[in-house]
This record gives structure tokens, C-alpha cells and sequence, in this order.
């Protein structure tokens, strides 16, 4: 009996290669079909929304949304311009302006201007009347700080990138590969646009003289050197200056039980990078229409409102709610760092290369 | 036979040709120069040496560590034996990045060994490097061990009794019927630290990189499709090359042994040094594997007791579309399917493959089989998004995908498993079998299937636990409604906060209780089906 039950194993398995390979392309001819129903949002796995939000989207434009994840952000674009021909979906959301000229270079978006687009503030807009993204939401990188640790040794947290190479903060940061992180991509750029062409590099010599620690990615940076988080925290870190996010002490206030009144962590203001991310419709994409109205609701005020609170990160339109927790617990910085998209394209390779032999070599 | 080929030539071969080719080709002309402007520079060179020579010694380290477990699991009876093989399989299917926190714990900074006697190990290749034996412990426990228990130990015996040394008899007995198990098993560990790619990551931070590393951050970061090509086609010819000396001396020394119920070969240790070998193996056992595992599952209950794992029931954590614990189901689902597909196509390829008359061709698809281990899981994941995207193989918006892809990572477990058993059955018995009018079909279940049954299910807990904790492949072609554990935690980590933490160490922890549930009920199986075990 043993040996019917792993024929009929067997059977089943084979059948089931079979019928779900006939079976799958199938539903997704009728799925993705001309004059479809359902429009598709491929994004990074940073999405998020609230449920109701979407329901009320759906039941409003007639549309079924699906979400489709692809990885990190760097990946959702670089999978997006692989598959331009045929792409998996209608709308990309999620291009930062980092990586804002890969994807416009490689033709990845269409044309579109989405309602209400003259409600975005003015800052947040690129691409002039083309119109091949609209920017959906907003937020800073910036160096957090545990605040404990530094009450504990009676030093005032440093404000600015030039704190950051005072020798009383030696070995006390730790950042993101910029190569293979997006903060720390981001946090490149910032000392770029503070220091400028010449100075970024001497810049970068006195931090890494100071001690700065690289690791790899965010969830390393964050959870296992940064004392200021919970993982790290539990992970006995013991670096209490991490390049993280200004929405990051708000989230350690959310997601912790029971609420504290006060973040456990703060921002160094004058170490803020802007980042803006767009959405576009994408150039083959098969329910066009459906991904205008996607478009739409993206910027459109319940989503704005509701997006803060679900991705940690501010939304770009006028008027829009800003969560009480974001401006008790982590306020926008005032003057963050910023630079033009056509300048990170011309540079980005360049100056990661260099960054890479400065500091990892 | 078919059914393998077309498996492989759909959904590996032809994917990662089409990503390669991607790579490589500008206006429909190959740039075959790009392979000598690559190997040229310095940082590849130095890549390609660590990659080596770290997966040489975290081969030698894991055989050394792990060998003396095999002989324990396989010879010894003691209590809790199940229990334990189970667990020490966990750490192989657990998440790089769950273990990469939990490790550091216990070499890192105010880690156990830190507290004791003030070592650190953290930004050193030493943390790799154990990283791989726990990673790696089971494959050598598992692989040699499994073939170890069927080996029947009184011809060890006839030999002492006709005067040979015990030592002797070992190794003119044992060792040669053990070879290719150990071989089996050196190349599996030499495979995964020389593709290693979550624990170099992780632990190695960007100073130490691996090829596998390397393609990644080409083809996902930098989006240098060539370099990553040419890179991929490197590791390709390197592992081929390995996999291929590999075939060749496993067949050298293939010989029919007498295989017999591992039950029977199993007793209860004697004498103080036997005792003392248990004792060692369960310590080691203890310290290496135990007490990461340890780690996580206190912190997924510190400082908030159950509430981590009440919050994984919630919906409203924003995080997901579905509630956390949602991903327990769609991993089993997906495992299912995994390792019903890995076992099938493995099946039918190690029959195919211990065929007598198998011939030179079919040998070599035998190498081809275990490529998918060796071939970066990005470079599969691009290549099933840019080749199966059109009628009639336009899955990339199917369930399939993921158990697809995960298969092809659980077939080469199946076959290695299957291989070593199959080939040992003896051929006289089934010939008599013939001879006597069974049809090939009767002598194989006949003959074969009772020998084989256990290696059976052996594989296919492994490619189940394989599929369970699979995340490479997983995670790029995942929906966000059905993400699977690993994909889970990932995104929990990946998000700050004591909740986002605390629930990624529950979910790990259950993806570790899972697995050991998984494993251990293969493990009882086997003794209730037969009652002879």
C-alpha cells in the first residue's frame, strides 16, 4: 500500500505540472486581457495600504487592484525595464529619484498626467510636460541616534555632517554600502551635495579615519549595530548613530506595546538626504486605462492620507494629512540636502565607484 | 528520462540562457570579449580567490565537525535520537538573514563567547566559516549518515574475526563503501559554501565577497547585466567542473554493498569511550546548532511574552495584505506542491541514471542535474521573468512559479539522495528477479523500492524542508498576498520597530518548529510503515 500511495503521489504531482501550466496561462490571458478589469501595481515590497482605502478605490473606478512585490527597490526597476516588452503589470510604483534616470533612460513609462497633478507641491515635480512620473510620496534619510546611549555618556548627539567627523563621535556610526542600499546610496548623495564634486571624497577619508563601520543593508545596519532599535537592542548593539530614515523614531513609537511617550531615538537634522518617489504608467502596459485611474488614485487625497502611516513616508500633496505622531515624533527636516535628478544619473556610477575603492578598499 | 530533460530545458536551462544571452549580446552580436575584460580586473580575481578558498576549508571544517555525527546518528541508539536528527536539520532550511542575527549573537559583540572569554569573531572570516558548518552540519549528518545506518556492520565484523585490525577493517570495509557518501556530501558542503550567498552577505559584510555575491549585486544593485553574465558563466564552468571530477570518482568506486535495515544496525553505546564519542557529538550539537536556534527563540518571546505571536493573527499591521501568520499555510502549500514536483522529476532521473544501460549522455545529464545549486538564485529569478513570459508558458503571474523554482533546488537533493542507495542495490537481485518473469516495473518495486523507500523519504524531506526555507528564488517571484515565511520575516526585518522585530523572530521560530515537525514526522514515518526500522 505503500508503494499506490506514492504511484498516486507521483500522478498527482505530474498532473498538477501539466494542469497548472495550461491552466495558469490561461487565467492570466483572461486576466490581463483588452478591456480588463483588474489593473495591475507592481511595486517593491515596501507597499502597503490600508485595505479600506483600496476597497474604495476598487468599488469606486470598477477596478480590482492587484499588488504585485518585486523585491527591493533597485530590483522592482531593474526587473521592470528587463520585462519592458511585456511587463508584468500596468503601473510601477516606487522609482526614487536615485534611480529616476534608469528608468526614464531605458523608456520604461509613457506619458500621462495624472488629476490633480497640479495639487502636488511644486519641490516634488521633474520631468517638465512630459509627464512620465508622478511623484507619489516623499521622505529623508538621516542619520538617527539612540538617545539613551548618549544621555548615558553625556554627549550632546551630533547635528550635521560635520559632527560626524568630530573625534568625540568616533566609532560610533554605522552605514549602508552605497552600492547595494538605497540609504546608503542616499546618504552618499547627501555628503555629494553638501561637499559638492571636490569635497565628498576628503569628506569620506575623515569619516572612515573617524570610524565609520559599512555593512551591507539596512536590516543589518538597523537591527544588529544601531542600539538605538529594538533588534539591536536585543542584538546588544553598540553603535548608537545608524543612517536610517526621519519617519524611523515614529515607527519605534508605533510599532511598539505598550506606546512610549517619547521616541527612543532622534534625527540629526543637518544629515538629511531628500528622496521622492514616482510612479508611471508603464509603456506596454495592458490596461492603460486602468492604470491612469491608478495613477489618479495615488495622488489622490485618500491614499495621501492614508500612505504615511502604511510605508513611512510623507505624501507630496498639498493639504495632505501628516500623522500627529510623524511631527511629535519625527519631524521633517527644514533643510534636508537635495539634488537634481539629470545630476545623480550624470554621476551615480562614478561616484559609487569611487566611494567604493575610498572606503570599503 | 523525457520528463527530467523537458523539465530542466524549460525551466532552468532555457531561463538562464535567455538572462545570460541578455548579458552578452548587444545588437544581436555576442560580446564574448566582455569574459576577458572581466576576468581582468583585480576585484574579480580576488573574489574568485576567497570564493575558493573559503569554501575549500569550510568544507574541511564541516567534515571534520560533522563526520563524527554521522557515525553517531547512524550507529548509535540512544533516547531522543529522532528529536535531535530533526533539529539539527533546521538551521540548513532557516532564513541567512534570521540566522545571520541569531549567530551574531553568540560570536558577535556580548556574545556567548565575548562574556566568556572575551573573543569576537564578527568581523572575521571565523564567523563565515561556522556559520557554514551550522548551515552545513546536516548535509554530512544526513548524506553519510543515511547510507551509514544501512551499511551492515557485521561483514565489518567477519573481517575483525578473520583477523584484521579494527582499524584495518574499517577501512577496508567501511571507508570504501562510505566513499562515495562522504564524497557526496563533501561536494554538496563545497557547493553551498562556494555559492554561498546570505551567510557571506550577512556575516562577511561588504568586505568579503563571493562569486554568488558578486552576480547579485551586479544583476540586482548596479544592473551590469554583462558583467553578471560573465560572472554566472565563471561560477557555471567552475561548478560544472567540480560536479563533473565528482561523478567521475563516485563511479570509480561504486560497488553493490549490502544494504540492510538501519534498525538493525543501531545499539545502545558501550564502554567509556563510545559514551564519551555521544557525549562530544551532543555537546557540539549543542553549542553550534542549539544555541542560535536558542537565541531567536528568546527573542521572539522577549519582553513581550505571547504578544509577538498574537500580533502575527492581526491584519492591521500594515506591513502585510494578509495577517503574518497567514504565511505558515502558503509555505506548506507551496512546500507541498515542491517537493511532490522535486521528487517526481528525481526521481525518474536517478532511475534513469542507475539504468545499466545508461550511457555516456545520461551520465552527463547526471552533472547537469545538480547545476541548479550552483547557479545564483537571481540570475534563475531574471531568467524565469524575461523566458517565461509568453504563451503557452507565460507563468509569471502563476502560483506555479514558486514551487517551480523551488523543485529545482530540491531535484539535485532527491537525486543525491536517491544516487548512492539506488546504485548500491544489487544488480543480481534484480536480475533474478527478471530471470524468474518479473516485469521491470514489478522488479523495481519489488527489489528496488523496499531498499530505496527510506532514501525516498529522506529526499523528500529534504526538498520539503529545502522548498520550506527557500528564499532566494522565492522572493522574486512571490505575491504579496501569499508571501511565504522566509519572505515574511524578511519583510518584518525589514521594517523598524520592537513589533516588526519581535514578529519576525516568532515567525521565525515557527518556520524552525515547523520544519523540525516536518522533519521529525518523515523521521516516524518511516518506523510506522514498515514497523521494522
Amino acid at each position: 500500500m505503500g508503494i499506490t500511495k506514492k504511484v498516486t503521489v507521483l500522478a498527482v504531482g505530474l498532473g498538477l505540472v501539466t494542469l497548472s501550466a495550461c491552466g495558469s496561462s490561461g487565467d492570466d490571458g483572461g486576466a490581463d486581457g483588452g478591456g480588463s478589469k483588474t489593473v495591475t501595481l507592481v511595486s517593491h515590497n515596501s507597499w502597503a495600504a490600508s485595505k479600506d482605502v483600496i476597497a474604495a478605490f476598487e468599488k469606486q473606478s470598477g477596478y480590482k487592484v492587484e499588488v504585485l512585490e518585486d523585491g527591493d527597490a533597485g530590483q522592482a526597476v531593474n526587473k521592470a525595464i528587463l520585462t519592458k516588452d511585456n511587463p508584468q503589470g500596468d503601473v510601477l510604483f516606487g522609482v526614487d529619484n536615485t534611480l529616476l534616470s534608469r528608468a526614464l533612460d531605458n523608456g520604461l513609462f509613457q506619458p500621462y498626467e495624472a488629476k490633480d497633478a497640479d495639487l502636488i507641491l511644486d519641490e516634488f515635480r521633474v520631468d517638465g510636460d512630459r509627464h512620465r512620473v508622478t511623484p507619489v510620496d516623499t521622505g529623508d534619510i538621516c542619520v538617527n541616534y539612540d538617545k539613551e546611549w548618549f544621555s548615558e555618556h553625556d554627549l550632546t548627539p551630533p547635528k550635521t555632517f560635520d559632527d560626524l567627523v568630530d573625534p568625540r563621535y568616533k566609532d560610533l556610526l554605522v552605514v549602508e554600502n552605497a552600492s547595494t542600499s538605497s540609504p546608503g546610496l542616499g546618504f552618499l548623495l547627501g555628503t555629494a551635495a553638501k561637499y559638492g564634486d571636490d569635497g565628498w571624497a576628503d569628506y569620506w577619508k575623515k569619516l572612515k579615519a573617524n570610524g565609520v563601520k559599512v555593512v551591507d543593508g539596512w536590516e543589518q545596519a538597523y537591527n544588529e549595530e544601531f542600539s538605538g532599535s529594538a533588534g539591536g537592542k536585543q542584538a546588544k548593539a553598540d553603535r548608537p548613530l545608524v543612517v536610517s530614515y526621519a519617519s524611523s523614531p515614529p515607527a519605534e513609537v508605533i510599532y511598539a506595546d505598550p506606546k512610549p511617550d517619547t521616541a527612543p531615538t532622534g534625527v540629526a537634522e543637518g544629515t538629511c538626504f531628500r528622496q521622492v518617489e514616482y510612479a508611471g504608467l508603464l509603456s506596454n502596459a495592458k490596461n492603460p486605462e486602468g492604470g491612469k485611474a491608478l495613477l489618479d488614485f495615488l495622488i489622490s487625497k485618500p491614499f495621501q492620507d492614508d500612505m504615511p502611516l502604511n510605508m513611512f513616508v510623507y505624501p507630496v500633496r498639498e493639504a495632505a494629512q501628516v500623522p500627529e505622531e510623524f511631527e511629535k515624533f519625527g519631524p521633517r527636516a527644514k533643510d534636508p540636502e537635495t539634488m537634481d535628478p539629470a545630476r545623480i544619473a550624470d554621476n551615480r556610477d562614478q561616484w559609487v565607484k569611487s566611494w567604493t575603492s575610498l572606503v570599503l578598499k | 528520462m523525457a520528463v527530467p530533460v523537458a523539465f530542466f530545458a524549460v525551466f532552468f536551462a532555457y531561463p538562464v540562457t535567455a538572462i545570460v544571452a541578455r548579458g552578452l549580446k548587444a545588437d544581436g552580436t555576442w560580446r564574448l570579449g566582455r569574459i576577458g575584460d572581466v576576468l581582468a580586473q583585480s576585484d574579480v580575481r580576488q573574489v574568485l580567490w576567497f570564493t575558493t578558498w573559503q569554501a575549500l576549508v569550510s568544507t574541511a571544517l564541516t567534515l571534520l565537525v560533522a563526520l563524527p555525527g554521522a557515525y553517531v546518528f547512524a550507529r548509535f541508539a540512544f533516547p531522543g535520537k529522532q528529536l535531535l536528527r530533526a533539529v539539527v536539520t533546521v538551521p540548513f532550511v532557516l532564513p541567512t538573514v534570521v540566522v545571520g542575527t541569531a549567530f551574531m549573537a553568540l560570536v558577535g559583540r556580548g556574545g556567548l563567547l565575548d562574556e566568556l572569554w572575551g573573543v569576537r569573531l564578527d568581523t572575521t572570516v571565523w564567523a563565515i566559516l561556522l556559520a557554514h558548518v551550522f548551515f552545513n552540519y546536516a548535509v554530512v549528518v544526513r548524506t553519510v549518515g543515511g547510507l551509514w545506518s544501512q551499511l551492515d556492520p557485521r561483514q565489518e565484523e567477519a573481517a575483525r574475526m578473520l583477523g584484521a585490525s579494527r582499524f584495518a577493517a574499517w577501512r577496508t570495509v567501511t571507508l570504501p563503501a562510505l566513499a562515495p557518501a562522504v564524497a557526496a556530501a563533501a561536494l554538496m558542503v563545497f557547493l553551498f559554501t562556494f555559492t554561498s550567498f546570505g551567510v557571506v552577505q550577512i556575516l562577511g559584510g561588504p568586505t568579503f565577497s563571493t562569486l554568488e555575491v558578486e552576480i547579485y549585486r551586479q544583476t540586482s544593485e548596479i544592473f551590469d547585466l554583462s558583467t553578471a553574465a560573465v560572472l554566472t558563466m565563471i561560477q557555471f564552468v567552475a561548478v560544472g567542473a567540480i560536479l563533473a571530477l565528482h561523478a567521475w570518482t563516485v563511479r570509480r568506486r561504486e560497488t553493490a554493498l549490502r544494504l540492510v535495515d538501519a534498525g538493525a544496525t543501531a545499539r545502545r553505546p558501550r564502554g567509556a569511550g563510545q559514551w564519551a564519542l555521544l557525549a562530544g557529538v551532543v555537546a557540539t550539537v549543542a553549542v553550534l546548532l542549539l544555541l542560535p536556534l536558542a537565541v531567536l527563540v528568546q527573542r521572539s518571546f522577549a519582553g513581550a511574552g505571547l504578544g509577538y505571536y498574537r500580533a502575527l493573527t492581526r491584519e492591521d499591521g500594515g506591513v502585510f495584505l494578509v495577517p503574518p501568520v497567514e504565511a505558515v499555510g502558503n509555505s506548506l502549500r507551496y512546500a507541498v506542491a515542491a517537493t511532490a514536483i522535486a521528487v517526481l522529476i528525481g526521481g525518474l532521473a536517478s532511475v534513469a541514471l542507475t539504468r545499466r544501460d545508461a550511457g555516456r549522455l545520461v551520465r552527463g545529464f547526471d552533472v547537469l542535474l545538480m547545476l541548479p545549486l550552483g547557479v545564483s538564485a537571481v540570475t534563475v529569478g531574471f531568467g524565469f521573468l524575461i523566458a517565461l513570459d509568453e504563451p503557452p508558458l507565460d507563468l509569471r503571474a502563476s502560483w506555479i512559479l514558486v514551487p517551480l523554482a523551488q523543485a529545482l533546488v530540491g531535484v539535485p537533493f532527491v537525486v543525491r539522495t536517491m544516487l548512492p542507495v539506488l546504485r548500491a542495490v544489487d544488480v543480481r537481485l534484480r536480475e533474478a528477479a527478471a530471470v524468474l518473469g518479473a516485469s521491470p516495473w514489478r522488479a523495481w518495486r519489488e527489489v528496488d523500492l523496499p531498499l530505496v523507500r527510506r532514501a525516498l523519504l529522506i529526499a523528500a524531506g529534504f526538498a520539503f524542508a529545502v522548498s520550506l526555507g527557500e528564499f532566494g528564488a522565492t522572493v522574486f517571484i512571490a505575491r504579496p498576498d501569499n508571501p511565504t515565511l522566509p519572505v515574511a520575516v524578511a519583510r518584518l526585518l525589514g521594517r523598524p520597530g520592537d513589533l516588526n522585530y519581535g514578529q519576525a523572530m516568532a515567525l521565525s521560530t515557527i518556520l524552525m518548529i515547523v520544519c523540525a515537525v516536518a522533519l521529525l514526522v518523515l523521521e516516524r514515518l518511516r518506523t510506522d510503515r514498515t514497523g521494522e526500522f
